[in-house]
């Protein structure tokens, strides 16, 4: 059973912590020049980040306690490539999707 | 500017995040029937949901209070599992940053991991666009995704039922993260970062308070730069 006192501590304090982690950059840089470098770096966050928070997942998932399986694989892979052919958001989700259910009937 | 442009990019937003609806759903539901299973009230549930707003950050809060892990260490694994946040923040800072104050601020609040991918991927491939202009698609970005967010958590709570695991909607996260991210590889610096990125985030899996991210995501970024770098050099020379 979690207490309360430490259930709103862990909310309040959970929410104002996200929320700076979220408002340290665009809040208090806002407006002024950032050095070129920096930039650079910046440039690449969301292909580096979002991959590596997704990769874990594809390799070991959750809901195969963490066995490689293969539908999930292979959806993975269609997506990624579907999307790099087309650059169709919709096109590559419905693909992967596809892939995912006809797999796992096939396989199940 | 006119209100017309702005109201253009907010149908564009909500039109360009509305795969993540299938995402949100089940992520949302399911952390209001895991919530309320902890015993959690729906008071509770709901404004955990509305306060952190955060998904992976919230399931991971709640494991560890269930296992009367200390406070500070919650919230130290839970902030850890956001850090990704602060770069979300800094790589939007360059497009909205000179938006009024409140207007960032807001923006901070709902910076997801949906919005912020569907966000940055329109203001690269469209450098041109004003900053109200991205303010407005950013809020329409949202728009399908945090109030979901807040009514399915309320759904979970109150019917108490899981989507069945079945339906195999876990993938959803996956499937639309890279569906979103593919068309944004332009160059090879992209793709070598997202290599180096996938690489050490598979390497670092191990690592605790999700800190294994913020390394790969970090090494991604300096891969990505370092092979733009060269790129430009080798252009320069004969």
């Amino acid at each position: 059973m979690i207490e309360t006192g430490t259930l709103w501590t862990v909310i309040i304090v959970l929410g104002l912590g996200s929320f700076g982690l979220r408002f340290v950059f665009t809040g208090l840089v806002g407006n002024r020049a950032m050095p070129d470098w920096l930039l650079r770096h910046l440039r690449y966050t969301a292909v580096a980040i979002l991959p590596a928070l997704v990769a874990p997942q594809v390799v070991w998932p959750v809901a195969t306690d963490g066995v490689f399986d293969i539908p999930r694989a292979a959806a993975a892979v269609v997506t990624m490539t579907v999307g790099l052919i087309t650059k169709n958001v919709l096109i590559a989700v419905l693909s992967g999707a596809v892939t995912l259910y006809g797999l796992l009937y096939l396989l199940g | 500017m006119t209100t017309t442009t702005r109201k253009s990019r907010y149908r564009q937003g909500i039109l360009d995040a509305s795969p993540f609806i299938l995402v949100i759903i089940p992520f949302a539901t399911l952390f209001g029937v895991l919530a309320t299973e902890a015993g959690l009230n729906v008071v509770e549930t709901m404004a955990f949901s509305v306060v952190v707003i955060a998904g992976a950050a919230q399931f991971t809060a709640l494991q560890l209070m269930q296992e009367n892990v200390p406070t500070a260490i919650v919230l130290v694994s839970a902030l850890a599992v956001n850090l990704r946040m602060a770069m979300y923040s800094a790589s939007l800072t360059p497009y909205i940053g000179a938006a009024p104050l409140w207007q960032r601020a807001i923006c901070a609040y709902v910076t997801v991991d949906q919005s912020y991918v569907v966000g940055v991927s329109k203001f690269e491939r469209e450098p041109d666009m004003t900053v109200p202009e991205r303010v407005a698609y950013f809020m329409g970005a949202v728009t399908p995704i945090v109030p979901l967010w807040y009514g399915f958590t309320l759904v979970g709570a109150l019917v108490g039922t899981r989507i069945p695991e079945s339906w195999a909607l876990d993938f959803a996260i996956p499937i639309a993260f890279l569906a979103m991210i593919a068309p944004m590889f332009r160059t090879a610096a992209h793709v070598i970062a997202a290599l180096v990125a996938v690489i050490v985030s598979l390497l670092a899996a191990g690592i605790p308070y999700s800190l294994g991210l913020i390394i790969a995501g970090l090494a991604g970024m300096m891969a990505g730069a370092q092979t733009e770098l060269w790129l430009e050099r080798r252009k320069v020379k004969p």
